[in-house]
């Protein structure tokens, strides 16, 4: 269990920060973290942990999937690109045309979240269409 | 004289009282702890009988509040154990949606070029250190194997 030590600061912080359905295991010599983090800044701070614990992430001896809770009462989401317009799309992937655009630091209606990845999405002017999930935040 | 002694005998009685009291909650603690199993805890007050710890499961954690209700002396047990999580078996993404979502998350990390084999994403190219850890994050919710991070940081 030694990834187990070489991590702990990483899963003590997990368990500090409340991550719900924590599960912490070891398979063929790759640690396994999944969870949901009640917010973004708490899963922010554990990948700051295992940033400090293995600077830039080469060791690729972990694999720390903490996704944010949401509530399933959200409606709205805001656009956390980088600076960039985020595409909307047709269908769910990069693969699919592009039918509109929505600005960074916008906030666009949330009509569908079964897709993990993809969201379904409506702007303000009417567009629906796919966005990339890791570029949205839910607005509580 | 017959105040003192009488003085002297509720002096006695209430010593022996409190004294009597202490013990008491030790022995009940040493007997209930000698049944309990490993990892579990039990502190007394009053006879009053708390017990905290991590057990396997439910069973367990019921069996251990009967053995210190079955206790002589005990007034009370406060069960505060907690019944460890059953381990979730690890996921891991098939190759052929794999492949397609992690297209889908180095698509903005033109400098980025990732290759998926087994469930093993190799990262090679080159990334600005503010871009790696959002690039990891995209790729870490693909239920990948490993990521192998070969990247150059700029």
């Amino acid at each position: 269990m030694a990834l187990a030590d070489k991590y702990k600061a990483l899963t003590d912080a997990a368990t500090t920060a409340g991550i719900a359905d924590l599960a912490v295991r070891e398979q063929d010599g790759i640690l396994y973290i999944d969870g949901t983090a009640a917010d973004g800044a708490t899963k922010d701070h554990l990948w700051e942990v295992y940033n400090q614990i293995d600077p830039n992430f080469t060791s690729g001896d972990l694999v720390l999937n903490v996704n944010v809770a949401i509530d399933a009462a959200v409606t709205h989401a805001k656009v956390i690109t980088e600076s960039s317009n985020l595409n909307i799309r047709k269908g769910p992937g990069t693969d699919q045309p592009i039918v509109g655009k929505a600005a960074h630091g916008e906030v666009i209606t949330l009509v569908n979240r079964s897709n993990d990845l993809w969201w379904l999405v409506r702007t303000n002017d009417g567009e629906e269409g796919y966005c990339y999930a890791q570029y949205l935040e839910a607005q509580a | 004289m017959k105040t003192t002694k009488l003085l002297m005998s509720m002096v006695i009685a209430t010593t022996l009282f409190f004294v009597g009291c202490k013990p008491n909650d030790a022995a009940i603690q040493a007997a209930i702890q000698a049944k309990e199993a490993a990892g579990i805890t039990v502190a007394v007050a009053k006879g009053e009988v708390t017990l905290t710890g991590e057990v396997d499961d439910e069973a367990t954690k019921a069996k251990a509040e009967e053995i210190a209700k079955a206790e002589k002396g005990v007034k009370a047990v406060i069960n505060n154990l907690t019944v460890k999580p059953a381990d979730v078996p690890v996921v891991i993404a098939e190759d052929s949606a794999l492949i397609k979502n992690v297209a889908d998350a180095t698509k903005d990390f033109p400098t980025v070029k990732a290759e998926v084999k087994d469930g093993v994403i190799l990262l090679t190219g080159e990334i600005k250190k503010a871009s790696l850890i959002t690039l990891m994050q995209h790729l870490s919710a693909l239920k990948p194997k490993k990521i192998d991070n070969k990247l150059t940081i700029k």
